[in-house]
This record gives structure tokens, C-alpha cells and sequence, in this order.
């Protein structure tokens, strides 16, 4: 089955390894449209698109709205905080009133674990899922694997090692479902209590130092550490957690020759990552933003793209 | 008022009477057993309806001990008249039902509503429980000797675990004057926060935090201890996990008066089914691992398990259709728990009908200290029916419950109850009440 066949995009999880292509594959030509001057196709003409964040994500929304925008598509955003659902609205009103305003696809952000897989069941908007909870976060998971794609030539068998808060990553789940269908050694690394319970089963393997789980990587993903979890108790201080798992230089000897480093962003600069790191040869983080708006690009395109919809109606 | 009740296969399980008979029934109460072999059978009964039980299961009628009618303070989600009716439908003749009402039961006025309501009802018997502290709020003593009077059977702040060791422990201790079972929701709020599923994974595969079975274990160890210590009588409500059962079982082996129940569901349903959001499964206790259902079944049919219990938990829509984390706990299970139990442990072979029927009628009337669950000559006319090749799919529209809540919606199960007899009056058949 192609990824144009499907009415929605929650996660990696559910897809299978040629959908995953067929979106990195058409992810190509709209990173050169994304290069060139004027970044406009008419492709997407005549149809809309609304972002529906319900929680801050400023870089994620931008991407999408610029990738739709590239594409011709008319783009729209409600800014929803959570406070404005609990003064009433349930979220399934909130759809509706947004489905009877006609856009194709809605791009949603939310707090809550599974509720773009609520909106899909009740709507007959496209969803795309742009980030629930600590769930998924497909396209960024996909960007980074257009990315390492880009860099090695390929994805197939990779030794990749994702650093620190494992159980509360939606990029790292992501990340995970994603890579392991293309056979990738996936190692997750962090403080015991940011590694989710019965990981291995999964096939990946956890471990409690940055050094085990770079050990031959060719690529290293940084997660961003979220303060809140050491007032959670899971870990005694920002300082401890740097001495522990930042990324710096030295470690990049242990990987393989050629490893490549990625964050999803905002990077804590200092706290999980070096600077040296961050803005090293061997960091690819800018590129991943621009490969972002290409993969969203690539998404909407095989979501709402010419043919199908035409035919349907 | 004469009722026969002809032909059926009786077990009661409470006398090891299992066999083809006939029950006789006057103003409510059980005349007696007549054998299908008894050649005067019927003579001197002209007068009595008959109801031919041939081909049926006929028990003592069911007691489910932990349900929530919502009634007072939350009657759109149930009340006691659709509760009754429901248990009456699921194939029940008394239930008990849970404080958590608004106000709470915590004092006889409260707990002498439920009682008339129920009774204006006319349906089911309904006993409730008193709260353990006054407003659950974990604090203080509710006045237990003035809500016995008014027809508690138990105590327990439910879905509010009592926090404090040392109320947990006078509790214990001071309901010993009753000889009242303590019912005690084990979970330690400080390991559950936020949880949403079990703890395993799972958990991390579905991005939902998860709430480890050692939450439920470390308490059932601490109200064990404390059960040991005052001589209190000890029940457990819904055990879900592996660990709990071997605490149980070693408590029991050393003569700690400990009880425990078990639910349909969490003999059932696995924690993989909430991989769809479906925020009918979430409950609490969440649905756990394979490994877990695995032991529960086992300790039912060992003996280990007291009792069966729905922990009914009626929810309106809007609690339930909704983002998983914004979603209430609970399943309304009525309806659906004998069915489950026989379709899924007994037709399967995991359970032995004999046991099935025990862990509905004299478990629970023992945890209890109830005169129910028994045919006996003399008792209450309580009595279910079930029909064990009645082939059946759940369909929560025609719940007599006000609530839809079940992750069984859709499910094709064999063996249903078929006719509930409440004090020698039929109150459901077939589903249909009234």
C-alpha cells in the first residue's frame, strides 16, 4: 500500500516501510523547490489546510504552514491553548466547527496521548499528527531519516544511538518504529529513570551511559531534556544530568568515522548537547529544519495531492 | 404466592449440590429442592407458576459486591433504579454498592437512602458500604456503628486509597466490633500520578505513562501487615496483578483474615487492547499485561480468589468520548460479567461451572458475613438462570444501565443469564427487566 492510500498520518508505528519511502522519495524534489528562489508550485491550489496546536510549538507549526504554503495550499491556524478546552469546548466540537469550515487536512499538536487517533475516528478531515503527547511525532521522525538518508546513502542496517529522555520522547518513539523497519541497531541511552520499561523488547537496546550507546553509531540523535522532569524527581540536577549525558566532543571518537549528530531542537546548548557539538562538522541540525519543510511538503502533497481527490469526488 | 421452577440443572455450589431438580418457591423464600425423579413431584403444587428450567443453570442468584450507582449526587450517570435494573438484567439479586456518591456515605442518613431507594426500586437488593473516613477524606473515622445501622454491610473509601497507615490500621482495628470486611482499593497514589495504563511495554509503545503493578502491590503488603497486626478482617477489591496474589496467598496460608475479588475484565482483556485509544478500556486498576491475566486465572481456579465483582462503573458519554488521559476510569459491567466469565473462562475449559457459580454466590456472601447465596430451605428466593449456549452479541444500546461504557461492545459471547428471580419474583428475563 502507498502512503497516498491513507486518509491520516499518526504515527510511524503503523506504516509500513514502503509508504515510508514513498514519502522520503518525494521528500527529494520539494527540498529543491524549498532551495530554489521562488519557492511557489501550484500544486496544492484551491486547498486548505489548518494547523490546530494545543500546545506551543512555534518551529513545528512554521514548517508545516510554510510547506503548505510553498505547495499553493491555503493555510489557516487556530492557536488553542489546553486552558481555553477547559472552559468547555470538548474536542470534538472544536473539530466539527473547524471540519464545517472546509479545509482538507488538519494538523494537530496536542498534550494528550491519542487524541489525533480520537480526531481521525471523527472526522473526515485528513489528520496529520504533528505531535501527541508522549506518543509520536512522525514527521519529524521522518525528517530525520530523510536526513540520515541523505548523509548515508541509505538507512538500511545503521547503527543509531538516541540520548536521553527515552520514556518521555515522542520524536525518540518516532524515531524508533521508524528506523527498526529498515533494520537499524537502535540504542537508546539515559538515566534509568528516562528509559521506558521492557524497551528491549522492542528491539532496542538501552543503556545507562552515553559511551555504550555511541560505540560505533553513525548517527547520534540528542533529545532535548525538559527541566521539568528533575522537579519530577527523575533526575538531581541540570549539572549532574550534563556531567552525565551531554554530547561533547570526545565522545564523537567512539563512533563510527563519519557520524553524523542530530536534534529535533530547541537545543539546551550546555545541558544535552555542547556547543562545540551543536555547531560542529558533524552536527546536522540546521539541515534538519530545512529537510523538515521538505518532508511536510512531500506529506501534504501524498495527502492532498491532485489525482485521488479529484477522483473521489 | 408459589413459583416452581422446573427441570433445570441446580448447583449450589454453598450444599455441593449439583443435579436435575426442581426449586419451590413460597413468599419468597426457598421451600426446597424436589428431585426430577420424585414421582409425586408437582401434586400438591397445582396452584404455582412454573417456569421450565430445562436445559438451564439454576443458582443461587448472583451477589456482586462492588458496584457504583452514582446515586445520590451523580444520577446522570446511574441511579439506583437503572442500576438495580441492570444488575437484575446481568443476572444479579444483590449488589453492594460503593460510597463515593455526593454527599458520601459516611452517615446513616446517606446510607438510608440508598436502602429505601433500592426498595422503592423494587427490583434488586441493594446493600451499600459506608465509607471508611468521614468524606474519604482519609482523615477520620467515619461513625461505622451508626452506618451499620442503617444497613452497611462494609467499609471503604474506594477509589480513594486510605493514605495513612495509622487510619488504615484503627479502621482495621475498630471494625471489629461490626466483624465488617475493611474493602480496600490498593493503589499508592504517589506510583500511580498521572498514570494512564500498566506500566510495562506497552505503555511506552502507545506514548501513555504508565502505572507499574508494584502501585497496587506495595499497598495490598502495608493493609496485609495491617490486617495482621489489629485482627481486622481484610478484602482487597479488584486485584489486577501477579505480586498482589502471592502477598494474598501467603497472608491466607498464614491465617491473616484477608478476602479478595477479582473483575470480568482483568480476567479478560490485556493492556495491548488500549493500543487504540479506545477510552473504554481505561479502568482502574488498569488492564494488565498477559502475564498478569495469566495469573489471576490461575488463582481463580486454585481456590486463591474469593469472589467475582464487576466494579460497575457507569459513566456518561462525555466522560468517555474524549482524548484517553480526559477519559474517567471505569467499565460498566453489569451486564456483560457472567457472559464474559462464561463465554471466555468456562465454555473454555479455565474454569470449572461449579467454581464459576461459587465465586458469584457463596465467595461473596462469606467475604460478606451474609445469609445469600444458598438454596437452602428457608433463604431469601434469590435464584439466576443462565443459559450456557444462549449466543449473544454485547450491544451496550440495549444496556438497562444508563452508561454504554464496555470494552466488550461488539463481542460475540455464549452463555447469558436468562431469568432472574428476586425475593420469589421474576425481575428480568432474557435481558428484558420488569
Amino acid at each position: 500500500m502507498g502512503f497516498d492510500q491513507r486518509k491520516d498520518l499518526l504515527g510511524l508505528r503503523d506504516l509500513g516501510r514502503e509508504e515510508i519511502e514513498q514519502i522520503l522519495d518525494t521528500a527529494i524534489p520539494m527540498k529543491d523547490i524549498v532551495q530554489r528562489e521562488i519557492k511557489k508550485v501550484p500544486t496544492l491550489r484551491g486547498k486548505g489546510l489548518i494547523t490546530v496546536f494545543y500546545e506551543n510549538s512555534t518551529r513545528t507549526r512554521t514548517s508545516f504552514e510554510l510547506a503548505g504554503k510553498y505547495l499553493s495550499a491555503d493555510t489557516s491556524n487556530l492557536a488553542v491553548s489546553t486552558s481555553s478546552v477547559q472552559k468547555g469546548e470538548t474536542l470534538r466540537d472544536t473539530i466539527k466547527t473547524i471540519e464545517m469550515m472546509g479545509p482538507q487536512v488538519i494538523i494537530m499538536r496536542h498534550s494528550m496521548s491519542g487524541a489525533p487517533h480520537y480526531v481521525a475516528r471523527n472526522t473526515s478531515m485528513r489528520v496529520i499528527n504533528a505531535g501527541d503527547g508522549t506518543n509520536e511525532h512522525p514527521t519529524q521522525g521522518l525528517l530525520d531519516m530523510f536526513t540520515i538518508r541523505e548523509h548515508k546513502g541509505r538507512l538500511d542496517g545503521l547503527k543509531v544511538a538516541i540520548l536521553g529522555d527515552i520514556l518521555h520522547s515522542r520524536v525518540a518513539r518516532s524515531n524508533i518504529y521508524g528506523l527498526l523497519k529498515f533494520g537499524c541497531e537502535v540504542r537508546v541511552a539515559g538515566p534509568p529513570t528516562l528509559i521506558p520499561p521492557d524497551v528491549e523488547r522492542l528491539g532496542v537496546k538501552p543503556c545507562f551511559t552515553l559511551e555504550e550507546a555511541i560505540r560505533g553509531a553513525d548517527v547520534i540523535n540528542v533529545l532535548r531534556i525538559q527541566k521539568e522532569r528533575q522537579q519530577a524527581g527523575l533526575f538531581p540536577s541540570v549539572d549532574e544530568y550534563s556531567n552525565l549525558y551531554m554530547l561533547r566532543p570526545d565522545h564523537l571518537r567512539l563512533a563510527a568515522p563519519g557520524a553524523i549528530v542530530l536534534h529535533p531542537g530547541p537545543m539546551n546548548r550546555g545541558v544535552e548537547i555542547s556547543s562545540e557539538m551543536a555547531d560542529g562538522p558533524r552536527s546536522v541540525i540546521n539541515e534538519q529544519v530545512m529537510n523538515g519543510v521538505a518532508v511536510r511538503m512531500a506529506v501534504l502533497f501524498l495527502m492532498m495531492g491532485g489525482g485521488r481527490d479529484e477522483a473521489a469526488s | 404466592m408459589r413459583l416452581r421452577v422446573r427441570d433445570g440443572r441446580i448447583i449450589d455450589p454453598a450444599h455441593n449440590v449439583d443435579s436435575v431438580a426442581d426449586v419451590l418457591i413460597e413468599d419468597g423464600r426457598i421451600v426446597g429442592l424436589e428431585p426430577a425423579t420424585d414421582p409425586d413431584r408437582g401434586s400438591t403444587q397445582g396452584d404455582a407458576q412454573v417456569i421450565d428450567a430445562t436445559g438451564k443453570i439454576v443458582c443461587p442468584g448472583f451477589i456482586d459486591m462492588h458496584v457504583h450507582f452514582r446515586d445520590p449526587g451523580y444520577e446522570y450517570k446511574e441511579d439506583i433504579e437503572t442500576g438495580s435494573r441492570a444488575a437484575a438484567a446481568g443476572g444479579f439479586t444483590t449488589v453492594c454498592c460503593m460510597p463515593n456518591t455526593d454527599p458520601v456515605i459516611d452517615n446513616g442518613a446517606v446510607a438510608s437512602y440508598v436502602r429505601k431507594r433500592a426498595q422503592d426500586a423494587g427490583v434488586i437488593d441493594v446493600l451499600p458500604f459506608g465509607s471508611i473516613t468521614k468524606r474519604q477524606a482519609g482523615e477520620e473515622l467515619s461513625e461505622m456503628g451508626e452506618l451499620v445501622r442503617a444497613g452497611c454491610v462494609g467499609f471503604s473509601d474506594d477509589g480513594k486509597p486510605v493514605m495513612r497507615a495509622d487510619v488504615m490500621r484503627n479502621a482495621l482495628s475498630y471494625s471489629r466490633i461490626f466483624n465488617a470486611p475493611i474493602i480496600s482499593h490498593c493503589e499508592d497514589l504517589n506510583l500511580t500520578r498521572d498514570g494512564q495504563m500498566h506500566e510495562g511495554y506497552y505503555s511506552f509503545v502507545f506514548g501513555l505513562k504508565g502505572i507499574p503493578a508494584e502501585a497496587e502491590e506495595t499497598m495490598v503488603a502495608r493493609d496485609l501487615l495491617l490486617a495482621r497486626l489489629t485482627g481486622g478482617r481484610l478484602h482487597v477489591c479488584h486485584v489486577s496483578t501477579r505480586g498482589s496474589l502471592e502477598l494474598i496467598r501467603r497472608a491466607k496460608a498464614e491465617g491473616i483474615a484477608v478476602t479478595c475479588e477479582v473483575t470480568p475484565h482483568h480476567l479478560t482483556l490485556t493492556d495491548e487492547v488500549v493500543g487504540s485509544y479506545d477510552t473504554n478500556t481505561k479502568v482502574n486498576p488498569p488492564l494488565r499485561s498477559e502475564d498478569h491475566v495469566q495469573a489471576l486465572r490461575q488463582a481463580l481456579s486454585e481456590g486463591l480468589i474469593d469472589c467475582i465483582a464487576t466494579d460497575h462503573a457507569p459513566h456518561h458519554l462525555e466522560s468517555k468520548d474524549c482524548e484517553y488521559a480526559a477519559a474517567a476510569p471505569g467499565i460498566a459491567g453489569l451486564e456483560t460479567a457472567v457472559a464474559v466469565i462464561m463465554d471466555r473462562l468456562v465454555h473454555s475449559g479455565a474454569l470449572d461451572i461449579t467454581k464459576m457459580v461459587s465465586l458469584f454466590t457463596v465467595g461473596p456472601a462469606r467475604v460478606l458475613g451474609l445469609d445469600r447465596g444458598t438454596l437452602s430451605p428457608g433463604a431469601r428466593a434469590d435464584i439466576t438462570i443462565i443459559d450456557p449456549d444462549r449466543v449473544k452479541r454485547v450491544n451496550p444500546e440495549t444496556f438497562n444501565s444508563k452508561a454504554r461504557n464496555t470494552p466488550f461492545a461488539g463481542m460475540e459471547l455464549r452463555g447469558w443469564p436468562w431469568m432472574t428471580i428476586s425475593e420469589g419474583r421474576v425481575v428480568a428475563h432474557d435481558g428484558s427487566v420488569g
